[in-house]
């Protein structure tokens, strides 16, 4: 028989977040998710229903500490995330959050994430992948620290239209005057916290940032006070189905970041993922990528990625054809699925899902020029009793779903 | 054109009547829909009655609303959400409960624990009643032929339902007929032991009826449940936000968008008739509209007894709609909490708070309810289907605090000696000293209670009798049949007046399909 040291025993498994304690025992069907190294609860119920709802109705708490997390420190450390991303980092405020992708010098992503503004020398960075050696590479010659915080640094998302009223409860100042990709600093109970209004679901939301050792009482602070206002703990499987529908893509599903790419079909531009909005060629220096970014502009990108309805009642006939209700997973898929133009295969999708709140099945859909623009008709893979079929379906802008109050 | 002066009049804005007229001004008509009330919804309604408590005060759940008109009507973008109500609990009398979780292994799980036999007959009765459902279904969404017709239309409709009887296999056929027959105690009898489970079950085939559980008949009102379960994912089963007022202010919206007018204050006297067709209505208020088509969206009763001078109509169809059955049998007491009831099956606050609460322990239970029911008096342990609007969709009540819904069988509505002030408290208090026995706190937490007897819902939401299907759901009144032989595809006998509500085929529930087929009717007729 073989033994295990304990410390090997401890490498040997994935890692667990600081809110563990917590959510193993919420978690109840034991559904646990890999996400970055981590184990995540995937959901804390059987259904997702009621933690989809609580995304779009109530509040939901979800843990998102596996996020890559690096502090950018020094007098050029503005210098070196403009250099690198496609946002113009010296218009960046003290206070303010940018959503960003990162490219390689061909212009094609590496990956995305969020930089904020701590102060006038310090910038904290998120990402899907480490990105400490890309970062390092483009700092020669500059004055900067650039540490990863990662495991230091616990994380929670607090998501829904009652997410505001809940931290107002429990923050020492109130957050009504937070806008939209803003970040403050204050407390909950006795611990120190960051609060960005940022998030994954297109919904109000904030995202609550502290030192890891301090994660269970913001926790339990958070669930005491939600209780009023039916929060839910959350796992990343109704999540997945909310930034679907909010039309936000994931790092190695939606798209495969250029150093993992084998082959150049499998990258991605910005321009391609719709980031148009996110790319600033207007602003002052170089940047990587720069020069085949402003070449794509002018071209037109040859791809989209674009979102897809598919038409319920042409699914409805395809299914009714062997005699039974249309049948589509009640949760995100991950799967790629052909997608077609007079039966000429155009693109394909990367997520699709059952959207509860609009009532449609939706997908998000990578299409080739011309077929991108908004009212194109194209038909999606569906599996009918184990024969694949091709469902009508008509191309729709991003975001499907986009309420009223997350930006007020 | 002057301003009174439209393409379509609908009288009641209820789910129905506006339904209908959104589908009317999608074609392009320039619609009205009269509301007598100051809100619209009719009994699908919220209303705040203590200040920061707000009941869904009739209708309180989902689960029939046509997909083809959430989606025509484009609802979610109009505000329709629909939330999960998921599992259901039954009280016992010794302390333990029955629940019902939409996890299929946490069901049979719990069943197991009452009655191991029950747990596997279980999961076969759902899938049998879920095809026998399946089966059914294509009939609702077509418009009646009258089997006695020779006109085109409704030989063709024969034929379409004669072609899709011949699709089903024999046993299924058998099925079909035996569970449009039977009582619903004698079918639940056939597949299961366990008396709590029995009784609940047994009382989705009672709702709305004047029957008992061992009256023939109840059975088939037990499918017309399971219809809501087979729309696949698309499925609308839940609590809606807001409440069932969410439902329709959601359908208003849409209809807003769609160029219909909503009056509210628009009490209707009289159907205009011109040169033997309707052409208008006369408000009470002495105001006269006019329009091409006139649609009723009340109940049988008001749309041909009320409305219409009987001289329109042929006396053998009068007599029929006086004969129509529309016998309250239910009534609603809305609760405002100041705290969770605290169940002594359940202590403290439990998941299946957000879900049904059923006072069913056995279909004995409810077959007495019902006999006090026959003889004039409500029942004095009526079966009761309670929900926490407030657990579910927390902007129903203050924060901590709550709101119950609670539907009680039996209240008839012709009850001996009639209903008066000191008959609706005798009525509240019997039910809630009914719910007292199982939850011990709910007396000290009550902030307020509205009960509702049917002569309530009479009065409020002008449904004659009271009966929430506006007429019941017995074999004799379904189908062909309703509201009247040769009158069931929502024409009348009176040229231009149409008939879209739920005393139309296929009746009942917050569903919409009469609305929408009595629109198309209207279109198709159009010249």
């Amino acid at each position: 028989m073989i033994s295990v040291a304990p410390m090997m025993l401890e490498t040997l498994q994935l890692k667990r977040t600081p809110f563990h304690e917590r959510t193993s025992r919420l978690c109840t069907p034991q559904n646990w998710r890999r996400w970055a190294g981590h184990i995540v609860a995937g959901s804390y119920e059987l259904s997702l229903d009621r933690e989809y709802w609580a995304i779009r109705d109530a509040a939901a708490l979800i843990d998102v500490s596996p996020l890559m997390k690096y502090v950018i420190e020094g007098p050029d450390a503005a210098r070196l995330l403009h250099r690198i991303t496609t946002r113009d980092i010296f218009k960046l405020q003290i206070g303010q959050v940018y959503y960003t992708g990162w490219c390689d010098d061909e212009g094609k992503l590496l990956d995305d994430g969020t930089v904020a503004r701590l102060d006038d020398q310090r910038f904290r960075m998120t990402s899907a992948e480490p990105s400490l050696r890309w970062l390092s590479m483009n700092a020669v010659g500059m004055n900067v620290t650039i540490s990863e915080v990662t495991d230091k640094m616990a994380a929670l998302s607090l998501q829904g239209p009652k997410s505001r009223a809940i931290l107002n409860r429990v923050c020492k100042d109130p957050l009504d005057k937070l806008k939209y990709f803003r970040m403050t600093q204050t407390s909950i109970g006795n611990v120190s916290v960051s609060v960005s209004r940022t998030g994954y679901t297109g919904d109000l939301g904030y995202e609550i940032w502290m030192d890891a050792d301090q994660a269970l009482p913001v926790w339990d602070a958070l669930m005491q006070a939600g209780d009023d206002y039916g929060i839910a703990p959350c796992g990343i499987l109704a999540m997945d189905m909310a930034r679907v529908e909010a039309g936000l893509f994931m790092l190695d599903v939606d798209y495969t970041s250029a150093t993992h790419a084998w082959i150049g079909g499998q990258k991605s531009t910005p321009f391609e993922m719709g980031l148009d909005w996110a790319v600033n060629l207007d602003k002052k220096g170089y940047f990587v990528g720069r020069r085949a970014l402003e070449k794509e502009k002018r071209e037109g990108p040859a791809w989209k990625l674009v979102g897809l309805e598919i038409d319920w009642v042409g699914l409805e006939r395809l299914f009714a054809d062997v005699g039974m209700p249309p049948q589509i997973p009640g949760m995100a898929m991950r799967g790629s699925l052909p997608v077609m133009h007079n039966g000429k295969q155009v693109g394909y999708a990367s997520t699709s899902t059952w959207s509860p709140v609009l009532k449609k099945y939706i997908a998000l859909v990578h299409v080739q020029r011309p077929y991108y623009e908004p009212g194109t008709a194209l038909t999606m893979e569906v599996t009918v009793e184990h024969h694949r079929r091709q469902a009508p379906a008509t191309v729709v802008k991003l975001p499907f779903y986009e309420p009223e109050w997350k930006k007020k | 054109m002057s301003v009174n002066q439209y393409d379509a009049i609908v009288i009641g804005a209820g789910h129905n009547g506006l339904i209908a007229g959104a589908y009317l001004a999608r074609a392009g008509k320039k619609v009205v829909v009269l509301e007598r009330r100051d809100v619209v919804g009719g009994a699908a309604v919220t209303e705040e009655i203590f200040k920061g408590y707000r009941f869904t005060e009739f209708s309180y759940v989902v689960s029939l609303l046509r997909p083809e008109i959430i989606r025509d009507l484009e609802l979610p973008r109009h505000g329709l959400k629909i939330l999960p109500l998921p599992s259901t609990v039954t009280p016992m009398d010794n302390g333990d409960y029955l629940a019902a979780w939409e996890d299929h292994d946490q069901t049979r799980r719990e069943i197991y624990r009452h009655s191991p036999r029950d747990a596997e007959a279980a999961d076969e009765y759902s899938r049998v009643m879920a095809r026998a459902a399946k089966a059914i279904k294509p009939v609702i969404g077509l418009v009646p032929p009258d089997p006695s017709s020779m006109s085109p239309r409704d030989l063709m409709g024969l034929l379409k339902l004669g072609q899709y009887a011949k699709s089903l296999s024999e046993k299924e056929l058998y099925r079909i007929a035996k569970l449009v027959t039977q009582s619903s105690a004698d079918l639940l009898n056939e597949w299961f032991e366990f008396d709590p489970l029995k009784g609940t079950k047994s009382a989705s085939g009672i709702i709305g009826t004047f029957l008992g559980p061992h009256s023939p008949g109840t059975a088939y009102v037990l499918l017309h449940h399971y219809m809501g379960e087979i729309d696949g994912a698309f499925r609308a089963w839940g609590f809606a936000k807001n409440g069932t007022g969410g439902v329709t202010a959601a359908i208003a919206s849409s209809a807003r968008a769609l160029g219909v007018e909503i009056r509210t204050g628009a009490s209707v006297k009289q159907v205009i008739v011109k040169g033997g067709r309707a052409a208008g209505v006369a408000l009470e208020n002495g105001d006269e509209l006019h329009a091409k088509v006139v649609m009723s969206a009340a109940d049988p009763k008001r749309s041909f007894l009320q409305f219409v001078e009987s001289k329109h109509f042929p006396d053998e169809f009068t007599q029929q709609i006086r004969n129509f059955r529309v016998r309250g049998s239910s009534g609603k007491v809305n609760i405002a909490l100041s705290e969770l009831p605290d169940f002594k099956c359940l202590p403290g606050e439990s998941p299946l708070h957000r879900g049904a609460i059923s006072i069913s322990p056995s279909i004995e239970y409810i077959e007495r309810a019902y006999d006090e029911a026959k003889y004039g008096q409500f029942s004095k342990q009526p079966y009761i289907d309670m929900i926490i609007p407030s657990m579910i969709d927390r902007d129903m009540a203050p924060p901590g605090h709550h709101v119950m819904s609670c539907f009680v069988q039996y209240a008839p509505y012709d009850i001996e000696g009639g209903w008066d002030d000191a008959k609706r408290d005798a009525f509240g208090e019997t039910v809630i000293s009914t719910i007292e026995r199982y939850a011990p706190n709910i007396r000290r937490a009550i902030v307020g209670k509205q009960v509702i007897t049917p002569k309530d819902i009479e009065r409020i939401a002008g449904i004659t009798g009271g009966n929430i299907f506006h007429g019941e759901l017995l074999l004799h009144q379904l189908f062909f049949l309703r509201p009247a032989p040769q009158w069931a595809d929502f024409r009348t006998p009176l040229p231009g007046y149409y008939f879209g509500a739920s005393g139309a085929h296929p009746g009942g529930g917050v569903m919409g399909a009469a609305g929408k087929m009595a629109a198309d009717a209207a279109l198709k007729d159009w010249r």
